[in-house]
């Protein structure tokens, strides 16, 4: 571009200093957003695979089974096979340090086999001149990462959140087994792991842990020549049902796929501000050009051609999507950083823990970014720059044109946003891609469209209705929206768009929560919990621990849950099942089906009552036939119910106790519900367990407790999503401010002349104002429509579709009506702020200036 | 006989063992009993079945070769019902002495016992650690065979018997130290006729020769001032066999000394400290550690005069790496010398083949 043009356009930016601020910020706000979920996922995922890496070490292929691990016996058959060179088992425990709300992963190796397999989890033993094998085979030494070294040499935290001593003292720590406390020599380091762990004999991690004859993973190494592919079709035979062979780097796939939905959705609703910001640009590009209108055909009549026009305006797009587009990606950077801090690498989700990432410039991420914010920019220019291209100099150039006349006329729509809104329904049908519910999404953008398209058709509805207005400040206003109703689209596109992002938002998150407390009430029914540490971790109650709290005084009845995560099928994530007694202490929020099994079962199947999520994936309902591979076997069940579960968004099912007993021999238990004796109180309860058993070893939860923390939970997972709807509302006042701004400087004849028709500033001010809240109320009214339609979209289709979950819906009708008036107040303010400018000028000077 | 291996596994398990019952004492008076002790003793500390041998292709070349599995028993882990408890370790060492390679080729292979994978089994000989093995029969007659596997070489051997096992020392209680509790079960197979393959890197070969079988089983470690050993075990060509060892102390004296020699009717005739000695000629310096070996030996049994001579000087064995011994363990020739002949004259005909160990000479054996 040349010199002469470069200061006709880009200075015109300069110009309308405010504007184009605002138009930046949006951009950079929506760039810095996407772009700051996409690195923080990506380092956490980065660190996890480089965990998982560390720990392979040489492996080929790893045999992976349920959590809690799988019958040792397929060690020797794999062994043995030609195709493997050496065969490394582990068995991984997830230790809980008693009383501590840390917990320590261990790893159960043969250290004879490590050295060949996984190099990197060789433990070295402190004491120098032993010989460091032997001393590791030692029972009762763990040996620590270095990572590990140091977070359990740093003081630590009760489960209540108190602060304790370090775990690891004077080389001594204790470890939590069922209901006792083992107490671990920290015999060295293990030089080559990275991450919090720890590394221990297998044969004593499994005397240590009761996990006699059982492993966790098996890392292969295969003979020379012998391929992945090759050795997964000989061995996959061999595998017991619920076992997978697979790459080591498929256990951070498997992850991104778990956070995946969740992620998509984040980065749907960073596109959403960043198409709000997009409107911004249009907006204000859109009154700018209208403004210019006489200049540009001025210009035009000069010598310069079409192309170059539109070139130029393009630039200004450019220019604001660039500069805005790099304020993003520095404050995408600046978001990561302190989200790690904040609220670790899983952006509050619960995904990564144990994972301690590090943020990494990432140039093609951020080059990436940055160009949507350059679209964005050059987007919302696009079509203001078309139109002003397209008129023809000799009649804009006519006085008395108007600046109007370049704005759109703002009728003739209704048809358009019908047809969106067709689209959107049809959109709804369509079903999800790889589980991303890309429907779901395309429907959302049609319901959006039709909004804004239905602003011009709603303006001509309401308006008639406030005619009867009795100030002559009120008709002013009411006129002139009735009679330019172009003024109103611009103005209130930017408006519905953050209104309808930031209602949908709110009645989405508002119905999960209702529905996540309701659920909560229905799952927890009893008096008091008792449980000895999450699923898989090393604490767990025995029959023994069991009869100790039955026999405890005031309990009337005790119920258990045995949480196990099977593997399906090589490629799914874990699958969660709960064993335990189906009519109990536990409810059961059934969706569909009923508590009795079905009956006259020809096959005589044991019964199971599947989630929501398991019901979507496998396609069950009552009566379908259920197999799960339970005990190294695959075992049928009939299903007899669907219900709703907010906890496992991977499937889970839920069988009697006697009928796992039955089929794994496994009597241990995770959980244990407690119905009390009627006068019991459960603090009297509670005290009388945590003699019994050691207050460190058990976590006894009130149901309004774990009501409370898992709420508490809730709130942090949405916290991203109350700060984008922040956001948006913050971006639609933004656009209102730089529309008043824009249409006030236009209007200064118009102004100049009330003020010589008798009105005071102030009225011109109210005047303002109340156009403000006018436009931003018909833009709210919109909105509010369109983000009540999103938000049902969000619950049945985008949700149900990433998540599997349903919920019921529960607008919260008095938060979004004081949303609305003080959006409507705070438009108001906003115009009357920005129109000021426009009414400090002399009467006198506008109208001259303007004739 | 003993290695260097199995002394540093004895001495590193010797520290925070748990309880169990003790290691039982190897006592003089008791008969060994075939094919019952051609198994493994697992009751006891630490055992080792260790074959050494010379093989001849088809176009002449002679290499040695050695192969021995040990077995350790940690005492850890007695009380443990877990299959993977590390109650006994398998160990096994295999080399190959080929003089176009100029040094020893060698490879081990090391695990914690487990049923199908890692085995020592009792009541007869077999032995494996993965993919290597050595296995006998169920009597004193059956032949073995082995197969060892390593990157760059690997041989599958048998081995046929043609006489009863040969007692060391008083009918199998071999002293090793003037104490008597520091002692051995240990009997011989001398003579075992070899067939099979040898692969050196990529090229196979088929192979025959003569090798010699040592199984020893004890509850000591190293004797009290002792600093390591000289072991020879040759197949001599008449059909007979000589096996001599000495124990020294730090000042290279010999603390104590036995040997063994049998002949094809299978009379033996067993020789006390007295009649046993060790006399170094001439040594070579490993290029690599620095470390001197006496690789020319004067040998004396009771009235007999010997030469030792090695195939090839660099015989050193570096596992730093791994196990942490250093030591020479070689094939060598042993000749004749003539009555009245001086140390250092030309020595006579060759009478035999075998194997010579020398430990001791980097440093003393940790304990």
């Amino acid at each position: 571009m040349s010199v002469p043009l470069r200061r006709l356009f880009l200075a015109s930016l300069l110009r309308r200093r405010l504007a184009s601020a605002l138009s930046l910020l949006a951009i950079a706000l929506g760039v810095a957003l996407g772009l700051a979920v996409h690195l923080i996922h990506g380092a956490a995922l980065d660190e996890f695979g480089r965990g998982i890496r560390a720990v392979a070490g040489k492996a080929d292929l790893q045999v992976v089974g349920p959590r809690d691990g799988f019958d040792e016996a397929l060690f020797v058959t794999l062994a043995r096979r030609p195709e493997v060179a050496a065969a490394s088992p582990v068995l991984e425990i997830d230790a809980r340090l008693p009383g501590r709300e840390e917990s320590l992963r261990i790893l159960g190796v043969d250290l004879f086999r490590v050295l060949r397999v996984q190099p990197g989890l060789m433990p070295l033993a402190d004491r120098g001149g032993e010989d460091l094998r032997f001393a590791a085979l030692r029972p009762g030494v763990v040996f620590l990462s270095d990572d590990a070294h140091q977070r359990l040499s740093a003081p630590g935290h009760s489960s209540e959140g108190e602060a304790l001593p370090p775990a690891l003292a004077d080389a001594r720590i204790a470890v939590q087994s069922g209901v006792r406390s083992l107490v671990l020599e920290a015999g060295g380091r293990v030089p080559g792991a990275s991450g919090v762990l720890g590394v221990m004999d297998l044969g004593a991690a499994q005397q240590a842990f009761g996990r006699i004859g059982v492993l966790s993973r098996i890392d292969l190494r295969l003979t020379v020549g012998v391929s992945p592919a090759t050795a997964q079709a000989a061995l996959s035979a061999l595998l017991p049902p619920g076992i997978a062979l697979r790459a080591p780097e498929a256990a951070a796939g498997e992850l991104g796929s778990l956070s995946r939905a969740y992620r998509v959705n984040l980065t749907m609703l960073a596109a959403i501000a960043l198409l709000t910001g997009g409107f911004l640009v249009f907006s204000t590009q859109l009154l700018s050009v209208a403004r210019r209108r006489r200049e540009f055909a001025l210009l035009r009549a000069l010598g310069l051609v079409r192309a170059e026009l539109m070139r130029g305006l393009l630039a200004e797009g450019a220019v604001v999507g660039v500069v805005g587009g790099l304020l993003g990606v520095a404050l995408g950077h600046a978001l990561a950083a302190g989200a790690f801090r904040l609220v670790g690498g899983d952006l509050g989700a619960g995904f990564f823990q144990g994972v301690a990432p590090q943020l990494a410039f990432h140039p093609a991420a951020s080059l990436a970014y940055l160009l949507l914010g350059v679209v964005a920019g050059v987007a919302g220019t696009w079509l203001p720059a078309r139109a002003a291209a397209a008129v023809a100099p000799a009649r804009a150039l006519r006085a008395g044109e108007g600046e109007r006349a370049g704005l759109p006329r703002g009728d003739g729509r209704g048809r358009l946003a019908a047809a969106m809104l067709v689209f959107a329904v049809l959109a709804c049908l369509v079903p999800p891609l790889g589980s991303i519910p890309v429907g779901g999404y395309a429907a959302v953008v049609f319901v959006l469209a039709a909004a804004i398209l239905a602003l011009p058709v709603l303006a001509h509805a309401l308006l008639p209705l406030l005619a009867r207005g009795r100030s002559a400040t009120w008709r002013l206003a009411h006129a002139r929206l009735a009679a330019a109703p172009g003024q109103a689209v611009v103005a209130g596109a930017g408006v519905i768009a953050s209104v309808a992002l930031a209602v949908s938002m709110a009645i989405m998150v508002n119905s999960f929560r209702v529905s996540v407390d309701e659920w909560l009430a229905q799952v927890l029914p009893a008096d008091l919990y008792v449980r000895a540490s999450v699923a898989s971790g090393s604490g767990y109650l025995d029959p023994p621990a069991l009869a100790g709290i039955a026999a405890t005084q005031g309990v009337a009845r005790v119920d258990t849950t045995r949480l196990i995560n099977l593997r399906l099928s090589d490629a799914e994530p874990l699958f969660t099942v709960l064993a335990r007694p189906a009519q109990g202490n536990w409810g059961l929020p059934l969706v569909s089906g009923s508590m009795e099994p079905v009956a006259g079962d020809a096959e005589g199947l044991p019964p199971a009552w599947v989630s929501e999520a398991a019901a979507d994936r496998h396609d069950l309902a009552r009566g379908s036939r259920f197999e799960l591979p339970l005990g190294g076997r695959v075992q049928a069940f009939r299903v007899a119910g669907v219900w709703r579960d907010y906890a496992r968004q991977h499937g889970a099912a839920l069988i009697e106790s006697r009928d796992y007993v039955a089929l794994t021999g496994d009597d241990r238990v995770n959980d244990a519900a407690l119905l009390l004796e009627p006068g019991a109180t459960p603090a009297a309860v509670a005290q009388a367990l945590r003699e019994r058993f050691g207050a460190e070893h058990i976590t006894i939860a009130l149901p309004g407790e774990i009501r409370a923390i898992s709420l508490q939970i809730f709130d942090r997972t949405f916290l991203i999503t109350y700060l984008m709807e922040a956001v948006a509302v913050v971006i639609g006042l933004f656009g209102i401010a730089t529309t008043f701004a824009a249409l006030a400087a236009t209007r200064q004849g118009e102004f100049g002349m009330l003020r010589h028709l008798g009105f005071t500033r102030a009225e011109i001010g109210r005047l303002i104002a109340t156009e403000g809240a006018l436009t931003a109320g018909l833009g709210v009214i919109a909105g509010l429509a369109g983000g009540a339609a999103i938000a049902w979209v969000l619950i049945e289709i985008i949700n149900r579709q990433s998540f599997h979950w349903s919920m019921e819906l529960a607008v919260p009708w008095g938060g979004l009506a004081i949303f609305a008036v003080s959006l409507v107040l705070l438009a108001a303010l906003v115009a009357r702020l920005a129109g000021r400018h426009a009414m400090r000028q002399s009467a006198v000077l506008a109208v001259k200036a303007d004739w | 006989m003993l290695a260097a291996l199995l002394m540093l596994a004895g001495g590193g398990v010797a520290q925070g063992q748990d309880a169990g019952p003790p290691y039982p004492p190897v006592l003089s008076g008791k008969a060994l009993v075939f094919p019952q002790d051609l198994g493994a003793h697992p009751d006891y500390r630490t055992e080792w079945w260790y074959i050494t041998g010379w093989l001849r292709d088809a176009a002449g070349v002679e290499r040695g070769f050695q192969l021995t599995f040990f077995r350790v028993r940690t005492r850890i882990g007695e009380d443990n019902p877990s299959r993977f408890a590390p109650r006994q370790l398998v160990l096994a060492h295999a080399a190959v002495a080929d003089p176009a390679t100029g040094r020893l080729r060698h490879a081990e292979r090391s695990g914690r016992a487990y049923p199908g994978l890692v085995e020592a089994l009792e009541g007869r000989t077999a032995v494996r650690v993965d993919d290597w093995l050595l296995e006998g029969g169920d009597s004193a007659q059956a032949a073995y065979r082995s197969r060892i596997e390593a990157d760059d070489f690997g041989f599958t051997l048998d081995f046929a018997v043609d006489r009863a096992p040969v007692l060391n020392g008083r009918e199998g209680y071999s002293q090793k130290a003037p104490d008597p509790l520091n002692a051995s079960y240990y009997y011989s197979r001398p003579q075992l006729a070899v067939s099979g393959t040898l692969r050196l890197d990529g090229t196979t070969v088929a192979v025959s020769g003569h090798a010699w079988l040592d199984h020893e089983w004890s509850s000591e470690i190293l004797p009290e001032g002792a600093r390591g050993w000289d072991w020879i075990g040759i197949n001599l060509a008449d059909g007979g066999g000589l096996m001599a060892f000495r124990m020294r102390d730090h000042d290279g004296r010999a603390i104590w000394a036995a040997a063994t020699t049998s002949a094809r009717d299978g009379s033996i005739r067993i020789h006390p400290p007295g009649e046993v000695g060790f006399k170094p000629l001439r040594h070579w310096r490993s290029p690599r550690t620095g470390i001197e070996y006496p690789v020319e030996w004067a040998v004396t049994i009771a009235d007999r005069r010997y030469r030792l001579r090695p195939l090839m000087d660099d015989q050193e064995l570096d596992s730093r790496a791994s196990t942490g011994a250093i030591y020479w363990e070689g094939a060598v020739r042993l000749y004749e010398v003539e009555e009245g002949a001086e140390v250092g004259d030309e020595a006579g005909p060759e009478l035999g083949r075998g194997y010579l160990e020398m430990t001791g000479y980097a440093e003393r054996l940790r304990m």
